[in-house]
């Protein structure tokens, strides 16, 4: 198990190094160069040539390769021109809100998704199937960032059951200890804000939870009719085992394979679509923070929001690999 | 119930014959496929919405009411700030922000958005056909070289792949700046991968089908085989997903343009750049979103319903 | 009384818009306690369906409608509710199938498969439950039956596969065992060691044995009694030995000329019955053979013909029947159409 984990983590070395290679050549090409990077788009020529000669942009392309990489394994992400602070201390400050929200989403999406497509798999053809392909076919269609307007509009600005914006609702005054709101309010005990916090996450949770969900519901539901059909859910019938086992234990486990794959591969869209809920919603986290830094076309954020993805999806799918090898015996990992 | 020993004759004849000529039948994977095509209600919706909304793009900015550009709420003084008036009889759709009829931006605005969805495709799947395409051949020629070639290129589409589409859509939006173009390259780079896997995947698979086999054991030269085997057999997969493409690039474009990377010149409507400018009025007027969403949605489903329903109907491990 | 007495079953599946295919068309037969009897035919003559029937597990689509009468010591297995249908199953009839691979699930070890059936029929848990299980497995030729229970399918080879799943039907010692096509996807040096294990068992625990099959090899090995199927009915019965030595209906005879032989000499020539199974007339119209059969008459066509009980206890549906050695023919107006 462990030199499994150790081998996948070396894997990785050539992925990133080639991310790496990709970031630094999209940093040189950016309009106006690495000094527009750091100066934004204003600065004079003095200090662009000042920036250039500080930054070692005269000296020999490997050299400055060689720097960028060690700034990044130093997680030296540099300053953002909008609010003049370190990226990392932006992120690490801005990170816990986006945990919360996409784990909420995902936890939505597989908590619904698996049994709603397993249900549609066993009503096939009937009213409930035809409901759940058609729902998760416009799920997967409507913008997530329309969606977030209408579910604000509606459940927020006219039945007022949620809040319309933010994570907590400040004049609570809630503790901050890790910057989870929900874990903060559960560990001191401050129930109100705990679920302040979690009725905050509510809607855009569903906004984000849209396109994984629909996902998770076809593939559960084309998974399981598959299974459904194969020879060994035959011999546990003619075994005369109850209805409930013959699920259970034959049929859904056989199923997961392929939503255990899925889901890996949601993770990196998962961050996308907080980028945008979190603007509808105004919910401080990376993700708003990201929208924002696009339209101040705030480069060393965007650069340390790309390697970020990149860690989150490699380790996401590591973890999906380790589930898949303790479902499935055939990969197992020894 | 007797019959004459001849008429008795007859009807065994006629029978087997029956039972002959149904075996020998050689319906074609394109043929049966579009049978069952047109036996699939949802590939018929999807289909009449398409052609639809195709139609609307062709020839709707020649029919259109208003000019899409004029922006008459404003000459005739309707627009004042927080004020933006609803529908009426002249003007069915009401007026945008600035004063110009909606409708006639919506139906003009048609023809913009499937331009911006076939472009953007057609990028992604050159690109991907070509990334596909070496790597699936390097990999059949096999060799020290050609597993390389294979592998880097593979391992170049999985970073690609990693990446969350509109991060990387954004990424190239920062290089080029925004545009027109930047929108459709970005949206149409986000795809490649997914081209690049299918259709390396399907070369790989068909390369090691027992007909390729046989066709090589019988002689037959590798670039024939290629021609009228490997091709067209990875051609269908490539097609479905460039139907599904097509919905998800014109959803992806409506992203880039809410975030504001999309086409900053507003004079030509497109749906997208209507929706994410129409957020700003949500307040006063909601449905100058609401218009460009529904079409969004309809035209995206239209293009799901048709894809998934070719992806079912070319499946031969659903065909009955 | 016989043990299970199947009378005049039919599977049809109607699909909407198309013609209503008969896979069993009035199938009759009988099977008697710790008797062998053997459902032969080719693919596509019903042979599986029939057996699926029986037990219940054809897949539930609609269109599908089951008729006649399956009595299995004295209650009719079509009639019953699918729970008490689920407690006979594993229990009193168990099943073996073609492809021990698949028909294994892949996911979970093979002990669990194996006392799940004992937890469901014999209420056996944990310890007892693990110990049956091992001592199953080594009854059916499993080594190491311990270490095996830990294991999953794909660790095992073709034969162990079936020898588990096997050791799964006869968990419960049912009284009946119904085996489909057991040997088919398996090496033939396997195959003999899964019919003798299969001719064991039924010796030693006098359960009945219907057996599947297009060999007749593993007919002419195990089994007393032979049902022979053409395009959903049955065509001959007969006992093992009579059948083999003197095939009435001309199916049979085409089945048996089909097999090659060592005794036969070498430049001779295997006699395959011409066509395919594809070429069947609908019974109403006639004998469903006659299309491909060398004894055609005229009387072949335009009604079914009726199962002929001969003296001897056999029976066959043919109008025009391979004579008995002895006998002098019929005279017949034509000799070839």
């Amino acid at each position: 198990m462990f030199r499994f984990i150790v081998r996948r983590l070396l894997q990785l070395i050539p992925t990133l190094f080639g991310l790496s290679l990709l970031l630094f050549i999209w940093l040189r090409r950016l309009p106006g160069g690495p000094e527009t990077a750091i100066l934004g788009e204003r600065g004079t020529p003095e200090m662009r040539a000042a920036i250039r000669r500080n930054m070692g942009l005269d000296e020999p392309i490997l050299v400055q390769y060689g720097r960028f990489v060690r700034r990044m394994i130093k997680l030296d992400l540099g300053t953002s021109t909008s609010t003049k602070r370190a990226v990392t201390t932006e992120f690490i400050e801005r990170f816990p809100g986006t945990v919360e929200l996409t784990i909420t989403a995902m936890i939505i999406a597989i908590g619904v998704g698996i049994p709603l497509g397993y249900l549609a798999a066993r009503r096939r053809g009937r009213f409930l199937d035809h409901a759940s392909v058609g729902g998760s076919l416009i799920g997967i269609c409507i913008p997530v960032f329309f969606l977030g307007y209408v579910l604000k509009a509606i459940f927020s600005e006219n039945l007022h059951w949620f809040p319309s914006s933010g994570r907590q609702d400040p004049t609570l005054g809630a503790t901050r200890v890790t910057n989870f709101f929900v874990l903060d309010g559960l560990m001191t005990r401050e129930w109100d804000a705990a679920a302040d916090a979690l009725w905050h996450l509510v809607l855009p949770s569903i906004a984000l939870a849209s396109i994984p969900l629909a996902i998770i519901v076809r593939i559960t539901r084309a998974s399981v009719l598959e299974v459904l059909n194969e020879d060994f859910v035959r011999t546990a019938e003619a075994k005369g085992l109850t209805e409930q086992t013959v699920r259970r234990r034959h049929v859904l486990r056989n199923a997961m394979l392929p939503v255990a794959t899925s889901i890996g591969l949601l993770a990196g869209g998962l961050l996308s679509g907080a980028v945008l809920t979190e603007t509808v919603f105004a919910f401080s986290g990376i993700g708003a923070f990201v929208a924002e830094a696009i339209g101040q076309r705030d480069y060393p954020v965007l650069m340390g929001f790309i390697l970020i993805i990149a860690v989150v999806y490699v380790l996401v799918n590591l973890l999906v690999d380790l589930s898949y090898s303790f479902i499935d015996p055939r990969v197992r990992v020894r | 119930m007797t019959l004459s020993p001849g008429k008795k004759r007859e009807k065994i004849d006629r029978l087997s014959e029956l039972a002959a000529r149904d075996d020998e039948r050689g319906v074609s994977l394109w043929q049966e496929a579009f049978r069952r095509l047109r036996g699939n209600p949802a590939a018929i919706v999807g289909a009449v919405i398409l052609a639809l909304f195709v139609l609307v793009a062709v020839v709707g900015p020649f029919l259109v009411p208003y000019a899409a550009t004029d922006t008459i709420g404003i000459r005739e003084g309707l627009i004042k700030p927080g004020t933006i008036p609803g529908p009426n009889g002249d003007h069915w759709f009401g007026y945008d922000h600035q004063g110009r009829d909606e409708f006639s931006r919506m139906i003009v605005g048609a023809r913009q958005t499937l331009l911006v969805g076939v472009v953007s495709t057609l990028i992604g799947l050159a690109i991907g056909a070509l990334i596909g395409g070496v790597s699936g051949a390097a990999a059949g020629l096999g060799g020290r070289w050609g597993r390389w070639i294979d592998t880097t290129l593979m391992r170049f589409i999985d970073m690609l792949l990693a990446m969350p589409s509109l991060l990387l859509a954004v990424s190239i939006a920062a290089l080029l700046g925004a545009s027109l173009t930047t929108v459709m390259i970005a949206v149409g780079v986000v795809s490649v991968p997914v081209f690049a896997r299918l259709l390396r995947g399907s070369m790989i698979s068909q390369a090691n089908s027992d007909y390729v086999l046989a066709a090589t054991s019988l002689g037959v030269k590798k670039s024939k085989i290629a021609l009228t085997h490997v091709v067209p057999n990875s051609l269908a997969p490539v097609i479905v997903q460039a139907t599904l493409t097509l919905a998800t690039a014109i959803i992806e474009a409506a992203a880039l343009s809410f975030l504001g990377l999309g086409n900053p010149d507003t004079a030509v409507p497109e749906w997208g750049v209507m929706l994410a400018d129409a957020q700003q009025y949500l307040g006063i007027r909601p449905s100058l979103a609401i218009y460009p969403a529904v079409a969004i949605i309809i035209t995206a489903l239209g293009f799901t319903l048709l894809g998934e329903a070719m992806r079912e109907a070319l499946d031969p491990k659903l065909r009955k | 009384m016989a043990l299970l007495e199947v009378e005049d079953l039919s599977v049809t599946f109607a699909r909407r818009g198309q013609r209503a295919v008969h896979a069993v068309d009035g199938v009759s037969f009988s099977v008697d306690a710790g008797e062998v009897v053997g459902l032969v035919g080719e693919s596509g003559c019903g042979k599986s369906v029939t057996s699926l029937a029986i037990m219940g597990l054809l897949p539930k689509q609609p269109g599908l409608r089951v008729g006649g009468k399956a009595v299995f010591d004295g209650t009719d297995l079509l009639q019953l509710d699918d729970r008490s249908r689920r407690d006979i199953r594993g229990r009193d009839i168990a099943m073996i199938f073609q492809d021990p691979l698949s028909s294994l699930n892949p996911v979970i070890p093979i002990g669990l498969q194996v006392t799940e059936v004992l937890t469901r029929h014999r209420g056996m848990k944990g310890e007892a439950a693990a110990k049956e299980a091992a001592a199953l497995l080594d009854r059916v030729g499993i080594p190491d039956p311990k270490r095996r229970l830990k294991e999953y399918p794909h660790q095992l080879s073709g034969g162990m596969r079936q020898r588990a799943l096997i050791a799964m039907a006869v968990a419960c010692q049912p009284r009946l065992l119904i085996a489909d096509e057991p040997t088919t996807a398996l090496d033939v040096t396997i195959q003999a060691q899964i019919l003798e294990l299969l001719k064991e068992l039924v010796r030693d625990s006098g359960t009945a044995l219907l057996m599947i099959t297009h060999d007749l090899g593993v007919v002419a090995g195990m089994v007393d009694t032979v049902n022979v199927l053409y395009g959903g009915r049955v065509v001959e019965t007969a006992r093992r030995r009579p059948l083999f030595r003197q095939p009435r209906h001309p199916y049979t005879v085409g089945l048996l000329g089909s097999v090659p032989r060592l005794d036969a000499g070498r430049g001779e020539k295997l006699n395959p019955i011409p066509g395919s199974v594809r070429d069947l007339l609908p019974w109403p119209d006639g004998c469903a053979f006659a299309p491909r059969c060398a004894r055609r008459i005229d009387e072949c066509v335009g009604e079914p013909p009726e199962l002929v009980h001969a003296h001897d206890g056999r029976s066959y549906r043919c109008v025009n029947p391979e004579p008995l050695p002895g006998m002098v023919p019929a005279p017949r107006e034509e000799e070839t159409a």
